[in-house]
């Protein structure tokens, strides 16, 4: 089942695409399709809590101290909810892949 | 011990969905498939059967509520007609896709316009690629035993896929004949429980359903609904066998009546078949030697088996109930043709556009279409090859 690719014959497909394992989206990184990308500003952080609860790809990894790090891009699609929750203006809106 | 009965072709249809009682039907009522749900909510109501009745919306919906339903691990059942099934067009689809083995009584009537209620093929005809097992009946006995063993074909393993069974509008639907129904335990045992392998609301392994299929995986998919379409033809006569041990009645994937030393004969489906026998009949008296392939299952398409039990003949009609517009021939004589001659099976063979909006088709329709036989065996001319039979023209 996880070693389904575009080589895999037809007959080692499940059928309809179905997917039989839970958690799989792991697998599956839609980073790339980002147009805009939020940058952690760690210095005006105060840890609040409130950027992470909204993110709907799970890209603010929180540490076992319950502290927010840095994007997990593999993820983020550049949404921008966390940017807007932000009170302290920790988190900045860029143009994915434009050099300042 | 079968019951004698008498109901119409709706009563038996509804009749047959109280006995395998599903977990969901999902209807919206249309003429002149309306009596199915109605009957069956009284069912419902009575508490004759135990199955959650979704009144919805639309077509659409009722479809959708099928498709959520099956692939939440329970048996759906929907019924419907005509623009009804036009409005299930794209979830149709859905359905064959997702491999869920949802079971449609589809009483078939002319899709509009201009606005016709009465019985015509093009409902079925707009769904023939669509991926669903179609299967035709002459009367209300055959929309019953159908529609009894529906279920056991289409959810089986090396199936899974949705199946519709057709009856003609009015012609069958509204009109009462004897019938022979079976007890309920019998059906009970006969159809089964609904067991999938894989379903939505098994907590033991969540799983997802539907998901994107782009250009490396979608031709697999669509080859996989092929290759269980396939399979499909030798599960229906399994089933068929099965049923006819039962119940003493035979079904295959066509009946052929008197068509073992036919030099002439008719292809149609449905209720036709019914004025086409009675016409048989008459001209067998006469010593004409006609014949009728009255094809019971429309898909999977047996192409072989048809151009095999053809070859013998001399000269062939095929009666379409739909016109595909197409400036050449009907849905059903395309298919018949092309297995014939894939088979290598050469029979002077012609097409008629007939019965379109309910138009009647009586025995006399019927006998002109073997004179015109007779008349292409006599000259060997086939003349023109599409036909229409009972239009008014200058």
């Amino acid at each position: 089942m996880t070693d389904i690719n575009n080589n895999t014959p037809m007959e080692d497909l499940t059928i309809g695409g179905n997917i039989y394992e839970a958690g799989n989206a792991m697998n599956f990184k839609t980073g790339d399709w980002r147009s805009m990308r939020p940058v952690y500003i760690s210095d005006k952080c105060k840890q609040c809590g409130l950027c992470f609860p909204v993110c709907p790809e799970n890209a603010i990894p929180v540490n076992k101290d319950l502290k927010r790090e840095d994007f997990n891009y593999d993820y983020c699609k550049g949404c921008g909810v966390c940017a807007k929750v932000c009170p302290f203006q920790a988190i900045e809106m860029k143009e994915e892949g434009v050099q300042e | 011990m079968s019951i004698r009965e008498r109901l119409s072709g709706n009563e038996a249809a509804a009749t047959a969905m109280k006995q395998i009682n599903p977990d969901v039907v999902a209807a919206f009522p249309i003429t002149p498939s309306t009596e199915i749900p109605q009957y069956f909510s009284t069912f419902v109501a009575n508490g004759q059967v135990d199955t959650e009745f979704v009144a919805v919306e639309s077509e659409h919906s009722a479809m959708s509520a099928c498709i959520g339903a099956e692939a939440a691990g329970s048996r759906a059942m929907t019924a419907t007609s005509a623009n009804g099934l036009s409005l299930m067009w794209e979830m149709i689809y859905i359905a064959s896709s997702l491999r869920l083995p949802i079971v449609m009584s589809l009483v078939n009537r002319a899709v509009s316009g201009p606005l016709n209620i009465h019985s015509d093929h093009s409902d079925a005809m707009g769904v023939r690629d669509a991926g669903w097992i179609m299967l035709f009946s002459e009367n209300n006995q055959e929309a019953y035993d159908n529609l009894l063993m529906a279920n056991r074909i289409a959810e089986h393993k090396d199936v899974l896929l949705p199946l519709m069974v057709c009856q003609d509008g009015f012609i069958t639907s509204h009109a009462i004949e004897n019938i022979m129904l079976e007890e309920d335990s019998e059906v009970k045992r006969f159809v089964g429980t609904y067991k999938p392998e894989h379903y939505l609301l098994n907590r033991a392994e969540p799983i997802a359903v539907g998901p994107l299929d782009l250009q490396s995986y979608l031709f697999e998919h669509k080859a996989q609904q092929g290759e269980a379409m396939k399979k499909a033809k030798d599960v229906i006569l399994e089933v068929s066998k099965e049923f006819e041990a039962w119940t003493g009645r035979h079904y295959g994937l066509f009946e052929e009546y008197k068509l073992d030393d036919a030099e002439i004969a008719i292809v149609c489906m449905n209720s036709t078949a019914g004025t086409a026998k009675e016409t048989i009949n008459k001209l067998r008296e006469q010593g004409v030697k006609a014949g009728l392939l009255k094809l019971r299952v429309f898909r999977p398409f047996p192409g072989e088996e048809i151009a095999k039990a053809l070859s013998h003949c001399k000269a062939v009609a095929v009666l379409d109930k739909s016109d595909s517009l197409n400036a050449a021939g009907g849905a059903l004589f395309e298919d018949v043709t092309s297995g014939m001659f894939v088979n290598k099976v050469n029979v002077p063979t012609i097409n008629y556009i007939y019965g379109i909006g309910g138009r009647d088709t009586k025995v006399d329709d019927i006998e002109s279409v073997y004179k015109d036989l007779m008349e292409i065996v006599n000259t060997g001319d086939i003349g023109n090859p599409y036909r229409y039979l009972g239009l008014r023209r200058k």
